[in-house]
């Protein structure tokens, strides 16, 4: 089934899962369900083909508008969308706003207003505040993307992150993330990545902890996301078959989570040493930026046969295809 | 001017007062903007009759805890559409909350606000003074010359006054003259940049949250205070059991502690925001299942012993953004009624008891002359159908502004008349 070429030509009836997707929009993993997710994974494992070809184009999307607004930097994030939306033959069209332009007046619900005399098909959003794709959702007839709102979600990190560890099941000596025991290490807090991971690899049937310093977990997380809560790295990495590392925001020392980076690391991050005390063939993923020395090692970072953080980006840009197509509608019968 | 006969008979209502604990089938006499009799009463002549027969006749309601934004923010509501608001709710006295632009620190202001209020002729306002100057929570207003300006008590609400030293002279000093301190309770450390509650919720829809300790610690310390110098303190929109247990163990002591809770509190509770409805964000924030019980359970045992709507009118463009950055606030005059009329309902209080709340409960606070039927008080009357359901259409309330949490809720108990000094101010189907 992950073999499935993806002809030229409309080719949508290639694809497998076509009635499970009915969503709209894709706002975030919570209340996704299973087979919602082997969609969009069975479609990115279809698209990833194209990525290899020698004109990596296919027309499915062709006359369809897509606009990435995106009110943080976030040149990854943004361009694998782009790339995505271009290599579907959408009219893909950036619209940055800064935060300068924002404290000069216009509100979102002006911005929006704008977008929408545009018409777009899918308008993808990366914003500062939590809630601000549901917002757009609200006030905007096009499908909307969550490209990561605040500290609350970001979905297609998640997708390709359970994609990437579905490419490595079989290493892990599984067949399935029925059990499978994933630590997500660091600041949880203020993680969206975390958040969606947290809620998708449960879905999934994964097992998953959180570690981090006290200061860094969300309150109520175990409560809420059914995870365990390690605030020591030896603990939380027993055992642990996917170690995914997350960002601090060096910022973080001035909110008093934290005293220094330099304490971070001798008790949060992720050396050669920590690692030897998960699963012995456990992965190790970070959504990137990565800080080096600060929640991961340089060695661990660069390991080939334990990062996977190269096909992390990679599976980004086949998840964000196969998203753009299914909420264009694609592979919906009738 | 409209000729109006001189007296008013309202006949045949379930007449409840509670300032006077009485709840009978009677007849309510007015003359001349007073109440002259209560009973069964032989019709004079020369006499308007309203027939009440099915409708509870109760003091004019008495709401301790109101933002109308007028001077300074009159695109939000003016005085006079606040009042339109409130006598649409039944309320005809309203006591108003000093952080207008300028800020009510000053007697010159608390006549402004008079004179407009005048002007409106709806409902009675009575103006709440700052507790300190330009609310930044340093130098002590005028409070003697405010007070005989017409203030009625005292606040910084909207901001908690932080520190210990100037609370301590605040409620020493108010002790000349008799007056109220109230406190917006929120350690604003503790808030920090919380845009609601902190707890399930927060967490799930990914927005920073504000501890409940986050006001308990602050009324813990007022309570320390209050031992310290014998002043008179009341909390603002209780929202914790936290902060519950502390009023409730200061008033045991004996101490010179009240509070009041919000109708919103009462009714919701954080679930509420999900969807990031900015409706539902209001300061303090609308909390936990076990906070609401303990409001509840808090009113059953008079530990909180007024609702008060904390009634804060905001315009469009404020709240249709992003929900941290959504101004906090939400209108509740035209709903007090019903949402308090609902802890009837579901037997957390008798009628009386819950009419009290907002009436008598909070005039004897305030120490004016208002929420009571006694003969020779002011004819301040509310009559309603306490079993009309109806729905809440933000689209069609009285006021200026539409930010209120209960949009579309089924509620129970429709104001017919609204009388202030005898005069008719509102009326709706009879």
């Amino acid at each position: 089934m992950r073999s499935t070429a993806f002809t030229e030509g409309s080719g949508s009836e290639m694809i497998a899962g076509n009635s499970a997707w009915s969503k709209k929009h894709l706002l975030g993993m919570e209340g996704l369900t299973r087979e919602e997710i082997g969609v969009i994974l069975e479609t990115a494992s279809s698209l990833r083909e194209v990525n290899h070809r020698d004109i990596k184009k296919v027309p499915t999307l062709r006359g369809k508008t897509v606009i990435n607004l995106f009110f943080e930097n976030s040149t990854r994030t943004r361009t694998s969308f782009e790339l995505a939306g271009k290599r579907m033959s959408a009219d893909v069209i950036n619209f940055s706003v800064n935060a300068s332009s924002v404290s000069k007046g216009e509100s979102l619900y002006d911005t929006v207003a704008n977008l929408k005399a545009m018409n777009p098909d899918v308008v993808v959003i990366r914003h500062p505040e939590s809630g601000a794709p549901q917002f757009l959702a609200h006030h905007l007839d096009a499908a909307i993307v969550n490209a990561g709102d605040g500290r609350h979600e970001h979905p297609t990190q998640s997708l390709l992150d359970i994609l990437t560890i579905d490419d490595n099941l079989l290493r892990l000596g599984r067949t399935e993330f029925s059990g499978l025991t994933v630590a997500i290490c660091g600041d949880v807090l203020h993680s969206r990545v975390a958040r969606s991971n947290a809620w998708g690899l449960a879905t999934m049937g994964a097992r998953v902890r959180f570690v981090g310093p006290p200061t860094l977990i969300p309150p109520h997380a175990a409560e809420v996301f059914g995870v365990e809560v390690h605030h020591d790295m030896e603990s939380g990495l027993a055992g642990a078959e996917v170690v995914m590392m997350l960002r601090l925001q060096t910022e973080r020392m001035q909110g008093g989570f934290l005293p220094s980076t330099r304490e971070y690391f001798h008790y949060w991050g992720l050396d050669r040493r920590r690692l030897a005390m998960a699963a012995p063939e456990a992965i190790v993923m970070h959504p990137g930026p990565m800080n080096r020395g600060v929640e991961i090692a340089s060695d661990v970072a660069d390991d080939p046969e334990r990062a996977v953080i190269l096909d992390q980006v990679a599976n980004g840009l086949a998840v964000r295809m196969a998203v753009l197509y299914r909420l264009c509608g694609g592979g919906r019968k009738g | 001017m409209e000729r109006r006969a001189s007296l008013t008979l309202i006949r045949g209502g379930r007449v409840v007062d509670p300032s006077r604990d009485f709840d009978a089938t009677a007849d309510l006499l007015l003359e001349g903007g007073r109440v002259r009799a209560v009973g069964r009463v032989e019709l004079p002549a020369d006499c308007e009759v309203i027939e009440a027969a099915g409708l509870v006749v109760a003091p004019g309601l008495v709401d301790m805890h109101v933002h109308l934004r007028e001077p300074g923010y009159e695109y939000k509501e003016t005085i006079a559409g606040g009042l339109a608001a409130a006598v649409a709710g039944g309320v005809t006295s309203v006591a108003a909350m000093p952080n207008t632009r300028p800020v009510t620190d000053d007697p010159s202001i608390v006549d402004f606000v008079l004179g407009r209020a005048t002007a409106a002729g709806l409902a009675n306002l009575f103006p709440i003074g700052a507790i300190t100057r330009g609310l930044e929570g340093k130098e002590l207003t005028e409070m003697g010359l405010m007070k005989e300006a017409g203030c009625v008590a005292f606040s910084d609400d909207g901001r908690a006054v932080v520190s210990g030293s100037v609370m301590r002279r605040a409620l020493e000093y108010s002790r000349a003259f008799s007056t109220l301190i109230i406190q917006h309770a929120e350690d604003p450390g503790l808030a920090g940049c919380g845009c609601m509650h902190e707890g399930l919720i927060s967490t799930r829809l990914g927005l920073p949250g504000i501890p409940a300790q986050a006001e308990s610690s602050l009324v813990d310390r007022d309570v320390r205070l209050v031992e310290l110098t014998g002043g008179r303190y009341h909390v603002a929109h209780i929202s914790t059991a936290g902060a519950v247990a502390a009023v409730a163990r200061a008033r045991e002591a004996g101490l010179p502690v009240s509070c009041e809770v919000t109708p919103h509190h009462l009714a919701l509770t954080d679930e509420a925001v999900m969807g990031y409805d900015t409706d539902a964000k209001m300061s303090p924030p609308l909390r936990g299942a076990g906070d609401r019980a303990a409001l509840l359970e808090g009113l059953a045992r008079r530990v909180i012993t007024v609702i008060a709507t904390d009634h804060a009118p905001h315009d469009r463009d404020s709240k249709r953004v992003e929900f941290c950055r959504a101004t906090n606030g939400v209108i509740g005059l035209e709903t007090l009624l019903p949402i308090a009329l609902e802890l009837v309902r579901d037997g957390v209080l008798p009628l009386k008891e819950c009419l009290a709340a907002i009436t008598c409960n909070p005039a004897a606070l305030l120490g004016i002359d208002r929420g009571t039927l006694a003969v020779g008080a002011p004819a301040d009357v509310v009559l309603f159908d306490p079993a009309e359901v109806w729905t809440v259409d933000a689209s069609r309330l009285h006021g200026t502004a539409r930010n209120t949490c209960f949009d579309r809720r089924r509620v129970m108990g429709r104001v017919k008349l609204t009388l202030v000094g005898g005069r008719p101010v509102f009326r709706e189907g009879i």
